[in-house]
């Protein structure tokens, strides 16, 4: 039956429709019907200390949950403060749809008060965007941008809708029918002949490595990665974002590839003669120098965005399709193999595990981010959602806390967005509201969006956050070490006392300086009610290690320097 | 190297835009941009001749597949094409004689379209190259405006890339 609605409540019925159940935003003129609209609806705002949180929850929201995250702001400054976490969900593939309130319809075009192009600006950083100046597309906007952000290759989807379409009447029902896009894309199948070819390779490949990314989590095919890597006796290698995917204490699990994965790792991918590329898009920061990449290897590449197939680099056997889809047809088709002596090769370049295992390492009173992080990991069994900002500690996350569980690893990979870190494990908390969610984060970044400590206290959502504060911005600290003469320009960082900017908020905080106290602190944080700073004051010219120089070869690695003081891995003698 | 692209695509506010912005991003060059109706009611076409090698095409045509209006897109490379490509120009005829333009129109199969006391406007029509050799020979004369529409393109034979199958 249709019913009188304002546009305003037309969002927000569609919203619900969706299964729409907490937003992030922050109010404002151009979008205040809806604001006076939402509090008759059945949803959670939680309102953000700067528009940029919004969107970093909204895609923490959705990352964690494996559903769509929401984010609502104003029109002008409102909208334009949430492009940082726009881009950063569009480069990780990440559904979101952000929801901006615009000016009068009649006042577009004119420099009215908070006006500015959302659309225009977005355009290059969303999936699609949506100008709404009319109440009656309101609903084909947003039931199309929920369709887009969470089809295909998830993205960011903006819809801007205008005052006056917010405040207009009009007889309205939901349409519960599907989403019908002129742009069909024929469906994503897989063909006999990409399937015969890449059987055929994987039958003659001796040094096979699986590469995967984070298109095995957004398709939820961990079981058929793991059933194929068994079938066939691979090494698994994966991305930053893939880690999750598999199990890191699966044998057949070799590491993060990349400018920071293990040697072993990189050292496999190079004298592979066959890579599986499963829903990962041989990123810069994975390959390397790209001409002198994995030349020996026929490639294998399967992914849902065709525009990923020869992009970077050339496939031997290209399969565009949903990678469960995929993997399941080729399970039909493919032979047990055994690679018991590549896996063992590599094995000897990865050297003894108790040699490589940082805990088992004397205490020399300097605390070092890798042991904070390796206790946390041992402390939450591994199982807990960490959320990352994006530096040295993230690289270090990514080595030393081993995800066993899909969806456990919230990170910026594509954009790097500093900052991204604290509300997004906000947001992932939202999402999880029983999970144990981790911020790990850098003095640096933590300061660019400390201010949402505010919306975690009045949300009363408990975050555990870690600041690896070694009084530098870290990583760029670390290329001005190898790569500018340690000319130290503009990265030493002065921070405020982070214990008492916890408490500040009513939160409770901790300082840890020494080893020997991190795991009692790390217990006291866990314990303790409501989000929780720990200010860790850990060595500050450490340096993350192995490293891939950009654009040097993947196998040209800055090893650990002798003797080490942290883990003496086999690999880094070889 | 030119190749040609042609694109159905939705007509909705915003969409050249995303197919300019497209090209700027990736960095590719256009050389020409048409957009017109189609003979079904919200659909365009567009064709794009870009300045780029076999990869770049290649790349082009899967990015604009990301694109949410775009319907259809058609590689004319390595196949038959009708092209055409149309230039209006204005040509000084003061102080030479008129007949050399004439003479140039008889040749050239263009067109006077308007003539002043002191400019003739010439329509010229055909294949790009053909156009661009027109234009050589009136620039003796002395070019006082031109405009050109860059080039639209159709496969030849019974091929066809239908917008009805979209309405």
């Amino acid at each position: 039956m249709p019913t009188d609605r304002t546009g305003a409540q037309i969002i927000w019925e569609c919203l619900v429709h969706e299964g729409v159940t907490t937003v992030f935003g922050y109010p404002g003129g151009a979008i205040l019907p809806a604001y006076d609209a939402m509090l008759d609806y059945p949803v959670r705002h939680v309102l953000v200390r700067h528009e940029q949180g919004a969107s970093h929850m909204a895609d923490g929201y959705a990352r964690a949950g494996g559903g769509v995250g929401v984010a609502i702001a104003t029109s002008g400054p409102g909208a334009t403060n949430l492009v940082t976490g726009i881009a950063t969900a569009q480069m990780d593939s990440v559904p979101i749809v952000c929801i901006t309130g615009q000016v009068p319809s009649r006042l577009i075009g004119y420099d009215a008060f908070q006006e500015t192009d959302i659309t225009g600006i977005t355009l290059p950083i969303t999936k699609h965007s949506y100008l709404v100046t009319r109440a009656q597309d309101i609903m084909p906007a947003i039931k199309e941008a929920f369709h887009l952000a969470k089809s295909g290759r998830p993205g960011p989807v903006l819809v801007d809708i205008t005052k006056d379409a917010q405040q207009a009447r009009l007889d309205w029902e939901w349409d519960p029918r599907p989403v019908k896009l002129r742009w069909h894309r024929p469906k994503a199948s897989v063909s006999r002949s990409d399937v015969a070819k890449a059987v055929d390779l994987i039958k003659a490949s001796k040094r096979p490595v699986i590469l995967a990314g984070q298109g095995v989590l957004q398709s939820g095919a961990m079981k058929e990665v793991r059933q194929f890597a068994e079938r066939i006796n691979a090494p698994v290698a994966l991305t930053l974002l893939g880690l999750g995917a598999f199990p890191a204490s699966h044998p057949l699990n070799i590491g993060m590839m990349g400018m920071h994965g293990e040697a072993w790792v990189n050292h496999a991918i190079q004298e592979a003669d066959l890579l599986l590329a499963f829903g990962m898009r041989f990123d810069d920061r994975v390959t390397g120098n790209i001409k002198t990449y994995a030349v020996n290897a026929k490639k294998i590449h399967i992914d849902i965005d065709p525009s990923e197939i020869n992009k970077n680099v050339q496939a031997d056997a290209a399969i565009v399709a949903d990678l469960r889809q995929a993997l399941k047809d080729l399970l039909d088709a493919i032979q047990p193999a055994d690679h018991s002596q590549w896996l063992k090769y590599i094995g000897s370049m990865k050297g003894d595990s108790a040699v490589r295992d940082i805990q088992t390492l004397p205490d020399n009173g300097h605390l070092y981010a890798p042991h904070v992080i390796n206790d946390i990991w041992r402390l939450t069994d591994g199982k807990a959602i960490v959320v990352t900002d994006v530096g040295q500690h993230q690289m270090w996350e990514a080595q030393y806390y081993h995800h066993e569980l899909p969806r456990t690893l919230i990170t910026s990979g594509g954009l790097g967005t500093m900052g991204f870190g604290l509300p997004a494990a906000i947001g992932a908390k939202m999402a999880k509201p029983d999970a144990e969610v981790w911020a790990i984060v850098g003095d640096g970044g933590f300061q660019m969006t400390q201010a949402e400590l505010s919306t975690a206290a009045q949300e009363g959502v408990k975050v555990n956050v870690a600041v690896i504060n070694n009084g530098y911005l870290g990583m760029v600290r670390q290329w001005q070490e190898f790569f500018y003469e340690r000319r130290y320009a503009a990265t030493p960082l002065r921070s405020p006392d982070f214990v008492k900017i916890a408490e500040a908020h009513g939160l409770a905080g901790f300082r840890v300086e020494g080893r020997s106290e991190v795991a009692d602190v790390v217990r006291r944080a866990r314990e303790t009610d409501g989000t929780v700073l720990i200010d860790f004051r850990v060595e500050q010219e450490d340096s993350v290690y192995p490293m891939v120089p950009a654009g040097a070869d993947l196998d040209a690695m800055i090893r650990r320097p002798q003797p080490s003081v942290l883990v003496e891995s086999a690999a880094d003698t070889i | 190297m030119h190749h040609t692209l042609v694109a159905l695509v939705e007509d909705k506010p915003g969409v050249l835009n995303r197919v300019a912005s497209l090209f700027r991003r990736r960095a590719f060059n256009i050389e020409s941009l048409t957009v017109g109706r189609t003979d079904v009611a919200g659909i365009s076409r567009m064709t794009v001749v870009m300045d780029s090698d076999e990869v770049s095409a290649d790349r082009v045509t899967a990015y604009l597949y990301k694109l949410v209006n775009v319907l259809q897109v058609e590689d004319l490379r390595d196949v038959p094409t009708v092209a055409r490509d149309l230039a209006l120009v204005k040509v000084a005829v003061a102080g030479h004689d008129r007949g050399q333009i004439l003479r140039v129109v008889d040749e050239t199969r263009a067109h006077i379209v308007d003539s002043g006391e002191q400019t003739m406007t010439l329509e010229i029509t055909g294949e790009p190259p053909h156009v661009d050799k027109v234009i050589a020979r009136l620039e003796p004369l002395g070019i006082i405006e031109m405009v050109r529409t860059g080039q639209v393109a159709m496969r030849r034979g019974d091929t066809a890339l239908s917008a009805a199958r979209y309405s």
